[in-house]
């Protein structure tokens, strides 16, 4: 059994018999009163989102899920296409049932994916991706805030905040988990 | 002399990252990424390969956090002037105690033989029945299991006592304190709330629990309702209550469900006065109606910043108020450390008739900057320690 304190982005659970996955989670405690957890979970067979509390000393029941890791193949009228290494069985899945992940994720990419009842419901990437950045502003110069980062567009077509001295055809590494950048990666 | 650390550099443009801004400045051919430089000298050359490194991550601090710093700082220095002009003396009393705060959602943290304080309420009260008339402090208090936007485990609290005063004194106190810190942080007279901004000039609005509760959920508290029966009228609001809650969670279902987003959507501080008696903690209750207490808590753009009492003096009374405490702790299942026998035999003597407030001084930094979460104004976060 789960507790509050395990909370986190993507734990999953069964609540009324239906898995979920937690997608957002906020500490609430008002002076005097009980904490708890308002938490957003996303049932993974239907993609709805449901807000509960969770209260400090309430139990989260796991959800039985099998995790398999596996390779992404492509995209194909929003669904994902997937293969398993070993077997070559290929499962599909909807984009939109992961979010905004799967703009991180390159053709060819291993990624763990998340079965129910022997049905794909989720996908988890990498912590860590590496992308090419194909546009980006070039420079410094006349660029007077304080903030030294710039937008950029790496291969797969995502938005990504980098610092200014990234260019075009840099690959650099990114938080799957933020969308962020995390450095820039030695070309070899 | 431009003196800091070499963020990047492009077009022969160096970014500069010094104490008080970034600056940019035509680079050295020597300069590299990562080096301190001062003037047009390198004084330590960076060596961890390609910058920024993952191994730099402890000297790179965010432009936003070095300007949280500072704030906090001013911040600082301005309460203490504020308690100053007032006669406060200022005064520190231990963070290591045996015999913390008991209060019944709260975790105080075990440490060597005794526990780190929740608040420095119990001493500082020893202080006023010793004859101090005015003191504040300003120091860490520890609650554990708290961690989010607005709270952190170990925080910072301001906390400040009147004897031979009424909480309308302390609250005049809170007012100028906050408006006072709000101008020394360039806010003018303004708090800022997530993209809002908030008017501080005092004297703040008011509103009573029960008025509160009344127009924001339509819910009729007297403070002296079984709590079947409070939750029955939380439920008949159409508020998501179960029907066996205790009274305070009956009440605080209400209470953040409908009458925290209605105080957080006004464009100024509210008092929230006149608590019910099962939410007075430390409060006395009031003479001409003893199912509420003399309890405010100061709300602005729906941060709790400050809860404040009439203090509860009578040691009979505040005997029985533990005891439940422990009696209701060891019924959930929660810790029962040791009864503050010396808060208690310092009533016994003789508080004087007295008024207290704590505030989170993170929580004020944060609405003087505007900062969105208190891992904002912090030195270092959790994760990064």
């Amino acid at each position: 059994m789960y507790d509050t304190s395990d909370i986190r982005k993507g734990l999953k659970v069964l609540m009324d018999g239906n898995p979920y996955n937690v997608i957002e989670f906020q500490f609430v405690k008002p002076g005097k009163g009980a904490a708890f957890t308002r938490t957003k979970f996303k049932n993974l067979l239907t993609g709805a989102v449901v807000e509960r509390n969770i209260r400090s000393g309430e139990k989260l029941e796991p959800a039985n899920v099998d995790q398999r890791e596996m390779q992404f193949l492509y995209k194909e009228a929003g669904d994902l296409v997937l293969m398993d290494q070993q077997s070559y069985e290929q499962v599909t899945i909807s984009a939109e049932l992961i979010g905004d992940a799967h703009d991180l994720m390159k053709d060819n990419l291993p990624v763990t994916v998340v079965f129910f009842n022997e049905r794909p419901v989720d996908v988890t990437l990498p912590t860590f991706v590496f992308l090419e950045v194909t546009a980006s502003e070039p420079g410094v110069r006349g660029d007077t805030s304080g903030n030294v980062q710039k937008p950029a567009t790496v291969e797969t077509g995502a938005q990504v905040s980098v610092p200014l001295f990234i260019r075009v055809g840099d690959t650099i590494k990114i938080d799957t988990r933020t969308h962020e950048y995390v450095e820039r990666v030695n070309k070899t | 002399m431009i003196r800091g650390r070499v963020l990047a550099i492009a077009d022969g443009i160096a970014v500069i990252r010094g104490e008080r801004s970034d600056a940019r400045v035509p680079a050295e051919p020597s300069w590299r990424p990562g080096d301190l430089v001062a003037g047009r000298a390198q004084v330590v050359p960076f060596t961890g390969g390609d910058y920024p490194a993952p191994s730099t991550e402890v000297a790179r601090l965010p432009r936003p956090r070095l300007q949280a710093l500072q704030a906090r700082a001013r911040a600082l220095a301005t309460l203490r002037e504020v308690f100053a002009a007032r006669d406060f003396l200022e005064v520190e009393t231990p963070l290591l105690v045996p015999a913390p705060g008991l209060e019944i959602h709260l975790d105080a943290l075990r440490a060597a033989d005794g526990y780190l304080i929740t608040s420095p309420e119990y001493q500082m009260k020893r202080l006023l029945a010793a004859g101090f008339e005015r003191i504040y402090q300003v120091c860490k208090c520890f609650r554990g299991n708290e961690h989010g936007p607005h709270h952190a485990t170990e925080f910072t609290m301001v906390e400040w006592y009147r004897g031979f005063a009424e909480l309308d004194a302390i609250i005049d106190d809170t007012e100028h304190l906050v408006a006072a810190v709000v101008r020394a942080l360039g806010g003018g007279h303004h708090a800022r709330v997530a993209g809002r901004t908030i008017d501080v000039t005092p004297p703040w609005p008011r509103i009573t629990v029960r008025e509160a509760m009344r127009t924001h959920a339509g819910i009729t508290v007297t403070g002296d309702e079984s709590a079947p029966d409070l939750a029955a009228a939380v439920r008949a609001a159409g508020i998501e209550c179960e029907a066996t809650a205790a009274w305070d969670d009956a009440f605080f279902a209400a209470w953040l469900a409908r009458v925290e987003p209605a105080l957080a959507a006004l464009d100024r501080p509210i008092i929230v006065e006149d608590w019910p008696a099962p939410l007075a903690a430390l409060a006395r209750r009031r003479p001409d109606d003893p199912r509420v207490a003399f309890r405010c808590e100061a709300y602005i753009g729906g941060l709790e910043l400050a809860n404040g009492f009439g203090e509860l003096t009578d040691p009979v009374e505040q005997r029985a108020r533990f005891e439940s405490e422990l009696a209701i702790r060891a019924a959930r299942g929660r810790a029962t450390p040791p009864l503050d026998e010396k808060l208690l035999a310092a009533l016994a003597e003789g508080l004087p008739p007295s008024a207290g407030i704590a505030l989170g001084f993170d929580r004020l930094v944060m609405l003087a900057t505007g900062a969105a979460s208190i891992d904002q104004v912090l030195t270092f976060t959790t994760s990064e320690l």
